[in-house]
């Protein structure tokens, strides 16, 4: 009885819910504002993916990487050649003298096209013998093989306009045989699974080492540790190897369902295969590693491992074709491992090439995780100054 | 036949001598120009309030903070260069909890136990839990520990490697007299066995317990010596006044010449100062009334502190 006047006494001033509201709502600005990285992130994710999406990425892309196996020098060769060029797809980057070269250019990636002229074509072409010319694609990535291909049917008559050796001849004097290779269905399976290898693979290592170290800062263990007799290289190390086998895990069973559920061949050896992932993995997990040195807490290490898993999405060839990129973006590419990685995964599962033919993503691969540990290590604090 | 102590450390008695220490943190001078001996086998009590510097020094001499100016060592060692052997003679109880809450009581300990290379993780964690009085809870989650035992864990995990110096900050706050008297006892059994331990706290009755105490504030060593010591060189002069309305009274004697200080302490309200004729001729007055009984008495150690903070914080403005 006693109660209830009082709370009646007590009226609810107007617009209780209103200033309530405003109350909490003042704090959420000043702690954003506070809040740096969150801060970034509401511009940086906008922003970054409203300039990849609208310079960098091309899902028609142009100026592919093509070999060419000149193996006769004739006009009708070199008219040829300038038609697959004025098609804006073709850009002839490597010339070889054998088909070994030819073959190993494809296979590791470094070319998306190759043109084989054969000995003999001109003078085959007066006689009519009909002779064909090989277009030999890199089609693990239909997308970025599929328009360039597309564009092969129209090349003779193209070739044949300024130069009509043959006279207006129907069918036309020779022909262009496109070979699809290691892909010759175009089936999209075939590269994804090997492309979200690696793109699960830098989602799960990044976000577990990045929480590793701001959660013993956050937690209070750190300062501990510290006091302890350990170095700084021994707690990274501690740290990284188990998920190193966690990751290892997590490739197995991608390439293990990919392989039963899809079909997607392994022609390379599985040797290599683990080794290159191993050392994926370390990469990632020396980046996770990296972040979590630089966060202040666990948020801001998810949402740094946020920001670096953008631009790997787009910019490695995962979900665009890479060789469509502006040269800006493909350095920008270059220098994350996820690209090489994809190169080498794709190249080892569907293309069967080996360690020789992955030399310079290998060693790239090598060199970033090297740059990722070293900047890990020293970015560790021996002390709290 | 040479003790292993002697061979790996100076032979000296003092554990930690540093002099001049200073640390800030960007504009804020955190300790300044500190120095202090403490000796082997001594209970060294580090008082002073919040932000007082207790923990910036404390991390100083574990290595954890690198000292803007200023020299010392540790166990022998010196703290600038030579933060890797202190680390492995010096355990370190932070003022937070910094076991992982979520490893057992076992796994913990045997986690120490292999950080520092002991021979037989297992039975160095297993002779601790028995040590702790932990036996039944060793598999329980240090995180789901209460309080006072998590500070028995804590001091367990630090005296584990054989330290030759704890360095303890703040390790009662929270903790229920109880477990609190029993955390003391096992520091002196600790300290008689040959261990030096610096202790920082703020309650009274622990400073108490100390072999020798030093005040901090503002990041200036104030004070240091024995307890009796400390009180002795305040040359505070304490009277205990008795009586009715005692509320009224400390309002009235406060600011009065010669008065520093006036608290109320239960029942009764101690009036202290520094000047003894001022003082006299302010409280003359009152020791006239009846309802009042006045008694020269000892300051307390907590009357001294507080005198020497409301001091500082004068010259400090």
């Amino acid at each position: 009885m006693s109660i209830t006047p009082r709370m009646a006494e007590r009226r609810e001033p107007p617009f209780g819910a209103l200033r309530r509201t405003f109350a909490m709502l003042v704090k959420e600005f000043i702690q954003l504002k506070r809040d740096r990285v969150s801060f970034a992130m509401i511009v940086m994710i906008p922003v970054m993916q409203l300039l990849l999406f609208g310079y960098a990425i091309n899902t028609t892309p142009r100026h592919l990487p093509t070999a060419v196996l000149l193996q006769e020098d004739s006009d009708l060769a070199r008219s040829v050649l300038k038609a697959l060029q004025n098609t804006a797809y073709f850009r002839f980057t490597h010339q070889v003298r054998t088909v070994e070269e030819f073959d190993n250019l494809l296979q590791s990636g470094t070319v998306l096209f190759g043109v084989e002229i054969p000995r003999g074509f001109e003078r085959a072409v007066r006689r009519g013998e009909h002779p064909a010319l090989l277009v030999a694609a890199d089609a693990t990535d239909p997308v970025a093989s599929g328009s360039a291909m597309a564009a092969l049917g129209r090349i003779t008559e193209t070739a044949l306009m300024h130069d009509r050796v043959a006279g207006d001849v129907v069918p036309p004097p020779f022909e262009v045989r496109a070979h699809a290779r290691y892909n010759p269905a175009g089936a999209s399976q075939l590269n994804i699974v090997p492309g979200l290898t690696g793109t699960i693979l830098t989602l799960t290592m990044l976000i577990f080492t990045a929480l590793s170290v701001t959660r013993e800062l956050e937690r209070g263990t750190m300062e501990a540790l510290l006091s302890m007799p350990i170095r700084p290289v021994e707690v990274m190390m501690g740290k990284i190897i188990p998920y190193v086998l966690i990751g290892f895990v997590q490739a197995a069973l991608i390439i293990g369902l990919g392989t039963s559920l899809f079909g997607v061949p392994i022609y390379g050896s599985l040797m290599a295969l683990a080794l290159l992932s191993t050392l994926f993995i370390t990469s990632m997990l020396a980046v996770g590693y990296t972040f979590s040195t630089l966060a202040q807490n666990q948020l801001q290490a998810m949402q740094m491992s946020m920001m670096f898993f953008l631009p790997n999405i787009l910019l490695s060839g995962f979900m665009f074709p890479f060789a469509g990129m502006p040269g800006w973006a493909q350095w920008i590419g270059e220098a994350l491992p996820l690209t090489h990685y994809l190169r080498i995964v794709r190249a080892i599962m569907l293309k069967g090439a080996t360690l020789e033919n992955l030399r310079y993503d290998s060693l790239m691969l090598l060199g970033l995780t090297l740059f990722a540990m070293t900047i890990a290590v020293t970015r560790f604090r021996r002390t709290l100054d | 036949m040479q003790s292993v102590a002697t061979l790996e450390t100076p032979a000296t008695d003092i554990a930690i001598d540093v002099h001049g220490l200073s640390k800030s943190f960007g504009s804020r001078k955190v300790v300044s120009d500190l120095s202090m001996q403490v000796k082997r086998g001594a209970i060294y009590g580090f008082l002073g309030p919040n932000g007082s510097g207790k923990t910036t020094t404390i991390r100083m001499l574990c290595g954890l903070l690198t000292p803007d100016s200023g020299e010392g060592t540790c166990l022998g060692y010196n703290i600038r260069t030579e933060a890797d052997k202190i680390r492995r003679h010096v355990g370190y109880m932070t003022q937070r909890f910094s076991l992982y809450q979520d490893l057992s009581v076992r796994e913990n300990l045997e986690f120490v136990a292999r950080l520092y290379g002991l021979t037989s993780p297992r039975r160095a964690a297993r002779d601790m839990i028995t040590r702790l009085g932990l036996n039944g809870r060793e598999e329980q989650l240090a995180g789901e520990l209460s309080g006072g035992w998590k500070q028995r864990l804590a001091l367990g995990a630090c005296t584990l490697p054989s330290p030759k110096l704890l360095l303890l900050d703040e390790p009662t706050a929270g903790v229920d007299p109880k477990a609190r008297r029993e955390f003391w006892n096992e520091i002196h059994a600790l300290a008689a066995d040959g261990l030096t331990v610096l202790v920082s706290t703020h309650y009274m009755d622990e400073a108490e317990r100390c072999h020798e105490i030093a005040y901090i504030a503002y990041g200036q060593l104030l004070t240091h010596g024995t307890v009796q010591e400390v009180i002795a060189h305040s040359a505070l002069i304490t009277y205990t006044v008795n009586g009715a309305q005692l509320n009224g009274l400390q309002a009235e004697l406060a600011g009065k010449p010669g008065i520093d200080m006036v608290a109320p302490f239960g029942n009764s309200l101690h009036v202290s100062g520094r000047d003894e004729q001022a003082l006299e001729a302010s409280i003359a007055h009152y020791r006239a009334r009846s309802d009042l009984t006045w008694e020269r008495s000892e300051p307390s150690l907590e009357d001294v502190f507080i005198e020497l903070m409301n001091r500082a914080q004068d010259n400090f403005r």
